[in-house]
This record gives C-alpha cells, structure tokens and sequence, in this order.
C-alpha cells in the first residue's frame, strides 16, 4: 500500500476521478479547489436548484465524492474548498491557497505539502471577439450553462447560440429547460461529410465514444423545440444600444470568412458563443511543465506520457489541460494520474491506460471543429478585442509589428483584470506570434494585503 | 431561508445558494458594473474574465458569478 501523499489541484471530473483512485492506491490525499461545490466545470451543481435533467454520470459523481468523504473519516483525505490556489512550487512541493469567500478580504492563507501533485485544473471557453460581443446578454457557452445549472437563470428570452463543438448542444438544452427559447444554433465549421446531417442522426458525431447517447439526448430536445441547427453559420455582429437586440448571422466558408451576401438579421436578445475551450495552463506552468507546440492563437496542452506523467519529477497531469477531450477523458485519464501518481507500477496500470486509450475518438472528432483563420475578417476597426482593457482590433494589428513587450506596454492588451485569459490567444492569433501572456507570477486574483501578509497554516 | 442583499440601494431576493450574479440576473438585470462607459455583466461565469466584478461590504473587485449571495451583503456596482 501507497504512504504517499498525493495532491489533486481542482475537483472536476479530472481531479475526483486522481482523488477516488490515489485513496484506492493507499495514498493519503488532499483536494483543492476554488469552486463552492465539488465537480468542476461538468458537475456543476446545487443541490436545491439544479434540475436533475442537466445533470448526466451523476452516480459516478455521487460515488467519487462519497469515496472521498470516507477518506476524510478513515483520516486519509483532505478536501479544501474555496480554495484559491495562488502559486505552485514543486522544489519541494508546495501549494499555496486562501481559502474562504471568493475574493473577500482576510481569507485564510494555506500551506499543502506532498509528494506527488496530479494538476487537473480544466479549461474556460474560447469566445472570438466579435463586433458587439460586449454588449450585456452576450455570454459564453459556458457561462449560460453554469447559469442554467448552478442558478437556475438565463440571461434572456431569446438566445442564439453560436460558435463550435458538440458542447453548443447541452448549453442549447440547458437554455430552454431553463426557461429561454433558443432562436438558433450556429456551428462555425463545416462538417465533414460523415458527421454531416446532425438534425437528423447528430448522435453519429460521436458514435464512437460513449458520448453518442448523451448528444442523442440533446439533438432530440433540439428537434422539439423546433430549434434550427446551421453548420458553416455564425454570428458576425452583435446589435444594440444598452443590450443585445439583434444580431448578424452569415454563412461561413471553410477557413470562417463571412461570405459576402449571406448576412442576415436574427430577432434576439441574448447571445451564448463557444469557439472551442482553452485550457488553464498556468499552473502546469508556473510548476515549470513542458507544453506541446502549437502556432499563436491554437491552444497548447501539458505534455503527458502514457501514465499521465508530466516532464517535472512527481508532476502529473489530467482532463483538458492535457487535451480537450470532454469529461469521459477527463475522468479516464485522473484515473490514471492518481494510480499513478500513488506509487502504482507502470506495468499494473495497463488496464487504466486501455481505458483512458479509449476516449481518444472523440477527442479526434472535436479537431474538425477547430477554429479557423479566417474569423479575423469579421471584426471591425472597432471591435474590442481585450474587453478589460477595451482594446480595439486596429490598435492591435498597428501594433503588431513589433516586440512582444513593446506592443503589451503600448496597447495593454492582455494586461488587464483578467491577466489575458479572455482575449490572449485571439490577441496572439491577430499578432502572428505568441505573447507568454500565460506564464502568470499569480495563479489567482489577491489583494495585495493577502500576498504580503500575515503566516500561512499548514493544511 | 433565502438571503435578501441590497445592490445600489434595491433590495434583491436571492435563492439560498445563488450567486450574486444569479440573483441580479433574475431579478431583470443584465448589466451592473461600466467599462470604458459601457455596460457589463455576466460573460464567463465562472470567474475567469473578471467583468462581473462588484463591491460587497466595502471591498472591491468580487467576482458576482462567483461569490454566493449572502443576507444583509451590500453590493455596489463598479466602474472601470
Ligand atoms: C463553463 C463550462 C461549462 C461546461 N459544461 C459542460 C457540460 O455541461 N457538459 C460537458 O460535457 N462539458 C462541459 N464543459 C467542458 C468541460 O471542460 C469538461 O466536460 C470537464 O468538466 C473537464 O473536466 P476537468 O476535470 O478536466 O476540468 P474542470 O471540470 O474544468 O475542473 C477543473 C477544476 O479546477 C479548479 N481550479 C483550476 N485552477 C484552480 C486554482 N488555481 N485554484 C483552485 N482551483 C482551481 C476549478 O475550480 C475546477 O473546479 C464545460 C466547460 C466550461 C468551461
Ligand atoms: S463573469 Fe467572468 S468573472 Fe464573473
């Protein structure tokens, strides 16, 4: 049996699932995350508010945290939430985190040593600037979701949901058993042949995976609504004066262009976009993990080896941080993260890996749903890409030419509130080059009272 | 119970457990803190992109679809 200690970072289904399988090993182990409720981004959720319809593997949730709840009772588990984690070291393995009330003043400063980390920190939505897109009523695909889960509200009547990925489609049926018609779905990409026809058989899109009944699931609550589903579709511009009012929705060629002629107006006053998902990096960063290359603007991922090891000695790490693949990944590959990362011999983990080795299909289907060049040419001078700052395209693009500092100082896009985590990869895609604006000294938002001050408790 | 907190001088019903932003958001408002003199709400709503910050009790810069809805918490709308 494993005596090892290890450290999870976020309880999404990436981190229950290394928590539940590092305790199964023997380890101790100790759970951080910012979130109120455990779950992460997947299993969302409170418990008087969230209709039961939204919520899907919700046995596999229950079970994973009451496995850590009796961890906690055998004196082996530790679950910190509200945990902000503010910075990682690794030499020796420290994580530091305040805890308490999201950003109140006086949280609680925390101290975790182990011996092993298993980083399974997710990703946010990918939303490309679009004219308009800040006005009030235009969200992410994700916030409309965790919206509809976690409060029970939508931010409108009348919402079009616009961008790509199979995730457009449970945010579309979150939307309406919310209480909101969805006027529209719009999928950038044009699918290939065999996943066209998604009105009809969606669900083929991810036969392959055990996704397949879910989307069934969703295109089904589509078609009773009457909701159309375009591909090759977006929304190209947001209209309104105090709030969204309308917006302009064109065909799409292959590479995103608008194409001339196409546009068209669509009545509604709430706009939900997910252009894909970045993943939160910076942690596996900061720790000082190896990233895959990727041109400026595509996202990077941890680098993993078959046993979810990271390039640092007693770093691992698992869900969409090391690959968008969607929560069967998430949970396949903390699985094997925490065996691992427990002290399990690569040989005894074979039948985790075959597990794991099977959610790869559907990550390969979400690649013909990446983001294409050509989204650049529906902005306008004016378009706000960095919406802290209210940076316009054409600064950016002026400022283009020349060096990454001198354009961060001269435009100030992706200095602002949000450390450039909104805007950084469309800021990097339009610059041509990549701006390191991830490699972040702080983790999570802190008052400067809370970074000099006072002596961090051991957890 | 559910929490009664004040924003810019209404009193808002929230839902036990709500988030600031939730309640805001259902109580017919899409918008409450200025940037660069437009309006701002709820984009990422899950603390990512920081416009929809308020003040609670004094302290500024809370992310409302973060921070659970409290009785009595006084919120301010913010301008950036
Ligand atoms: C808003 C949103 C809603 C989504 N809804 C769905 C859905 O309904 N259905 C679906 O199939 N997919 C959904 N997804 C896709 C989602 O990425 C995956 O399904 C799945 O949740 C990924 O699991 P994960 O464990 O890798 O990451 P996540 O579920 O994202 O979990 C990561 C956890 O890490 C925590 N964390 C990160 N950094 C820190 C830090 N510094 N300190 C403390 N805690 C930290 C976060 O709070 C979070 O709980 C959604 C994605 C987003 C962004
Ligand atoms: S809406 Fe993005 S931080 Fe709250």
């Amino acid at each position: 049996m494993s005596r090892r200690h290890v450290v999870v970072l976020g309880a999404g289904p990436a981190g229950l699932a290394a928590a539940v399988a590092a305790l199964e090993a023997g380890a101790r182990v100790t759970v951080l995350d910012e979130g109120e409720r455990l779950g992460g981004q997947y299993w969302r959720h409170h418990e008087a508010i969230t209709d039961r319809r939204l919520q899907h593997g919700w046995e596999r949730f229950e079970r994973s945290r009451d496995r850590i709840a009796a961890g906690i009772a055998e004196g082996r588990a530790v679950l910190l939430q509200r945990a902000a984690v503010w910075r990682v070291d690794v030499e020796p393995l420290r994580l530091h985190a305040l805890v308490g009330k999201p950003d109140a003043p006086g949280r609680r400063r925390v101290v975790v040593r182990g011996d092993a980390l298993v980083l399974a920190t997710g990703a946010h939505d990918r939303a490309l600037p679009i004219p308009g897109w800040t006005l009030p009523g235009v969200t992410t695909a994700g916030a409309a979701q965790a919206l509809a889960k976690r409060d029970g509200v939508t931010v409108g009547t009348r919402t079009l949901v616009a961008g790509a990925g199979p995730f457009l489609l449970p945010v579309a049926q979150s939307l309406a058993i919310a209480g909101a018609r969805v006027v529209e779905v719009l999928e950038a990409s044009r699918l290939p042949r065999h996943a066209a026809g998604w009105t009809a058989r969606p669900w083929e899109l991810a036969a392959a995976a055990g996704k397949g009944l879910e989307l069934a699931e969703y295109a089904r609550s589509l078609l009773g609504q009457r909701t159309p589903y375009r591909t090759g579709s977006g929304v190209v511009r947001i209209l309104g004066e105090r709030r969204v009012e309308a917006a302009v929705v064109a065909r799409l060629d292959r590479a995103w262009r608008p194409i001339p002629g196409t546009e068209r107006e669509v009545a509604c006053d709430s706009v939900a976009l997910g252009h894909g998902f970045t993943p939160r990096l910076d942690a596996a960063i900061q720790a000082g993990c190896a990233l895959t290359e990727a041109p400026p603007g595509s996202p990077r991922f941890v680098v993993a080896d078959p046993d979810q090891r990271t390039s640092v000695d007693g770093v691992w790490a698992a869900g969409e941080i090391t690959g968008i693949g969607g929560a069967d990944a998430a949970l396949a590959e903390g699985d094997l993260a925490g065996r691992s990362a427990a002290g399990t011999p690569h040989a005894a983990l074979a039948a985790a890996r075959r597990r794991r080795d099977r959610t790869d299909a559907f990550a390969r289907r979400l690649e013909a749903h990446a983001i294409q060049d050509g989204w650049s040419s529906w902005l306008e001078d004016d378009t706000l890409v960095c919406r802290c700052e209210s940076v316009e395209a054409a600064a950016i693009v002026r400022a283009s030419g020349s060096a990454s500092r001198a354009l961060r100082l001269a435009t100030r896009a992706g200095l602002g509130a949000c450390q450039g985590r909104t805007c950084g990869s469309s800021v990097e895609a339009l610059c041509g080059e990549r701006l390191g604006l991830d490699a972040r000294p702080l983790l999570a938002p802190m008052r400067i009272g809370e970074l000099l001050g006072g002596s961090e408790a051991t957890a | 119970m559910s929490p009664t907190f004040e924003f810019d001088g209404a009193e808002i019903a929230a839902r036990d457990g709500q988030t600031i932003a939730g309640a805001l958001i259902a109580s017919g408002r899409a918008s409450w803190r200025t940037a660069a003199g437009a309006e701002r709400g709820v984009f990422c709503g899950i603390g990512i992109c920081q416009d929809c910050t308020v003040t609670v009790n004094g302290a500024a810069g809370v992310r409302a679809c973060l921070r659970t809805a409290c009785d009595g918490d006084v919120v301010e709308p913010e301008s950036r």
